[in-house]
């Protein structure tokens, strides 16, 4: 995820554009608030579209934004199965809240959007693509494990893909668009909440080299003050950026206070998930677990709608009221409702314990098979965010303590 | 554990050509003919001139200007590189729409996709061929096939079995390939009406009896989940093994292209892992109830 990819997005080539920088990738530098507003300012001025955390409706949700009075100043959350709460947190803060119940995924993938439309002519139609209007975003505030959900998204869309189409391999173009031109302002996670457990699925509350951010910030609490903000380089773009903003080079006391900050927030992760899951589910397929799992869940789709990595969609074709003008229309669909299982005769999945267990299994295993890594982050959004505390850790591990 | 099963480039060769797999490419209806009081074929041509490539088993989505998209297998000649041929049953939204077109209107196709029934494998074997109702339709670019390079195999045996007399699907095509000698059609229907004159029973049933040898046969079939699942006992019964059994399954899809999740099955996405899985390898899967 460096400048070497494929399109370039117009900010992304203004911001080459602008200068050449001698700041390497991994140099680690402090700015402070001036620095951060700085950052916005600049980021607007070589036309990006800064999009980042924002509290809306009692909950952090991701949102244009144009300077850090935007940002969840001062807030906290506490979340629990099924609960969510915004709390006052460390006076000042910008970064203290853990993720909310959107994700990036909104931006990249977005909810609805027209595929192409298309228009009879004499002989038949021609189909046209719709002028892709989305800007370059700058996502400014992606935790550690959103940006892995990214990841893990980009293979399913075909992002960095070399090979175009082979082997019924497919990318889709416009999500690759949005996703080469979206700059990756990171932030290090300074606590984990009590359903977090991006440990135990081979993620870190901090961001790790090469991750694949742009730039990534960690917050140091404010105080007498005084607020400052570790700042790591991950890529050219991101020193181009950098050298436009006020900076002081790190000390080794910063980062020894970022380590002691991840370390906190490793020691504090609410949640685990059992270790070997993958294996586990596939032999449990027929387990009593489903069953009771099903008596709580409301195949409301909660959790797939939260979810940074569920991809599933749906389509609708419609024509204006003379029928000569047709569109297509793609939007996130859920493996939790009855229809997505349609075939003439009725649905496959009609229980609801084989719509859990299609979406636990797709996550917890089956993604492995499919694209080489597990579809979940351990990010906690569908435990918090399940009307009844449905707790995917638990579920799985009730199924390997007691299956075969 | 992976299912795939291994396609030519075909894949890569797809209609849709240009840079998104999303768009359908313009193909006018030649001729559309009935085939029962339920089902119909149309012929196509690519509106660019383009030659028309795809492999036995594989389906392309149809798209009808409009209302919407629905995968159907291609049922023609795979080695007619000018015109596209599917066969569907018209039952619902989509399929309906496809069938009130006429002569001239202009279909959406976005295609080849999925894996193909592999007849290359099977070379110097009996072929067996056991399709259930329109399942017929899916299996006819692979029995064409298999007609073309004749000498390449041992006996070949086409097995059908339809509801009733009346839902015999390309019943004229079947006489005319018994009246080849070198292979063997048998057809029966669940049901007799009329003065049908055939065999009444399961398609199972004509695996007992049908020529071909057991342990040197490959079997191709497609048709209803539950009839195929009957297939493929009374073919291993007979001692067909389970590797030498492929079957065509079918899910909801809405995109072919691996993007729209709905034709996951297990591990699989029916429409580049499949329609076409080869037994022994979807076993475990195929037994779990609502998968
Ligand atoms: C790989 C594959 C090959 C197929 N080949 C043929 C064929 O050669 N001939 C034929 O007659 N039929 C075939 N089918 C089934 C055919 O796709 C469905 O009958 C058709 O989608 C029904 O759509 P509809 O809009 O007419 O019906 P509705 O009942 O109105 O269906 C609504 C929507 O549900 C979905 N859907 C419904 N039934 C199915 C289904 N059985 N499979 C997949 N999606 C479905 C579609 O997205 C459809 O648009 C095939 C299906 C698959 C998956
Ligand atoms: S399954 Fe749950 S914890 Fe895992 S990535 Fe999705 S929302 Fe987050
Ligand atoms: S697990 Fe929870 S969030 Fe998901 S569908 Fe069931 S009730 Fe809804």
């Amino acid at each position: 995820m460096t400048s070497s990819h494929g399109a370039v997005g117009q900010a992304h080539s203004k911001a080459h554009s602008a200068k050449e920088t001698s700041i390497p990738v991994g140099t680690k530098v402090v700015i402070d608030e001036a620095g951060l507003s700085a950052l916005f300012s600049r980021l607007i001025k070589i036309g990006y579209q800064p999009i980042g955390p924002k509290v809306r409706d009692g909950a952090v949700v991701y949102e244009e934004i144009s300077s850090p009075s935007d940002l969840p100043v001062g807030f906290s959350d506490e979340q629990e199965g099924g609960k969510y709460r915004l709390v006052p947190g460390t006076k000042g803060s910008f970064f203290e809240y853990l993720v909310g119940p959107t994700s990036w995924k909104k931006f990249l993938f977005p909810p609805r959007h027209k595929m192409w439309s298309a228009d009879r002519d004499g002989k038949g139609f021609t189909v046209e693509n719709p002028t892709d209007d989305a800007p370059a975003y700058a996502f400014i505030g992606v935790r550690s494990c959103e940006l892995n959900a990214m990841k893990i998204q980009d293979k399913v869309f075909g992002f960095g893909r070399e090979d175009k189409c082979g082997a019924g391999i497919f990318s889709d173009p416009g999500y690759v668009a949005r996703r080469s031109k979206a700059l990756i302002i990171g932030v290090n996670c300074s606590r984990a909440g009590k359903t977090c457990f991006c440990s135990s699925m081979g993620g870190d509350p901090h961001m790790k080299e090469g991750q694949g951010y742009d730039l990534t910030l960690t917050e140091f609490a404010p105080s007498n003050g005084k607020h400052e903000f570790m700042m790591e380089v991950g890529s050219e773009r991101g020193a181009l950026i950098l050298d436009l903003l006020p900076h002081r080079e790190a000390r080794s006391a910063d980062v020894s206070m970022a380590d002691s900050q991840a370390r906190k927030a490793r020691g504090e992760m609410g949640r685990k998930m059992v270790p070997d899951v993958k294996d586990v589910l596939p032999r449990n397929l027929r387990h009593q677990r489903w069953d009771e799992v099903a008596e709580r869940c409301l195949s409301c789709a909660n959790c797939t709608m939260v979810c940074p990595t569920c991809f599933c969609s749906t389509v609708n074709d419609t024509t204006d009221l003379k029928g000569d003008h047709a569109e297509r229309w793609r939007s996130w669909d859920s493996c939790f409702s009855i229809d997505f299982s349609y075939i003439h005769g009725g649905a496959i999945r009609r229980e609801t314990k084989s719509r859990y267990r299609q979406w636990m299994t797709h996550k917890l295993s089956n993604w492995h098979e499919q694209y080489g890594t597990s579809g979940c982050v351990g990010c906690g959004r569908c435990i918090t965010w399940c009307p009844v505390g449905i707790d995917i850790t638990e579920e799985a591990k009730a199924i390997k303590n007691t299956g075969e | 554990m992976r299912h795939a099963i291994k396609k030519k480039e075909a894949s890569c060769a797809c209609y849709s050509g240009g840079a998104d797999p999303m768009h359908p490419r313009p193909f006018r209806v030649l001729e559309i003919w009935k085939e029962l009081s339920d089902t119909f074929s149309m012929s196509l041509t690519p509106e660019d001139g383009g030659p028309v490539i795809f492999a036995p088993g594989q389906f392309n989505m149809l798209y009808v200007f409009g209302i919407g998209e629905v995968p159907i297998s291609v049922s023609g000649d795979p080695t007619n590189r000018s015109v596209l041929i599917h066969t569907t049953r018209a039952v619902g939204n989509v399929s309906k729409a496809l069938d009130s077109l006429k002569a001239g209107a202009i279909v959406g196709v976005r295609g080849p996709y999925g894996s193909e029934w592999p007849l290359a494998v099977a070379e110097g074997t009996d072929l067996v061929f056991v399709a259930g109702g329109i399942g017929l339709a899916p299996l006819r670019p692979a029995i064409y096939q298999a007609m073309a390079e004749r000498h390449k195999y041992g006996n070949i045996a086409v097995l059908y079995g339809a509801r009733t007399p009346e839902d015999i699907l390309f019943s004229k095509e079947l006489l005319r390939w018994k009246a080849r000698f070198d292979i063997d059609v048998q057809v029966t229907v669940d049901r007799a009406t009329g003065n049908w004159q055939g065999r009444v029973g399961l398609v199972t049933k004509l695996i007992q009896s049908g020529g071909f040898d057991p342990m040197n046969a490959t079997a191709y079939t497609c048709g209803p989940e539950v009839m195929m699942r009957h297939v493929v006992d009374s073919l291993h019964e007979r001692g067909v093994p389970l590797d030498h059994i492929y079957l065509s399954m079918e899910r909801n899809m809405k995109c072919a292209v691996g993007f729209c999740g709905h034709c996951q099955w297990g591990a699989s996405f029916i429409c580049r892992d499949g329609p076409v899985f080869r037994y022994d390898k979807i076993v475990d899967t195929l037994n779990v109830r609502e998968l």
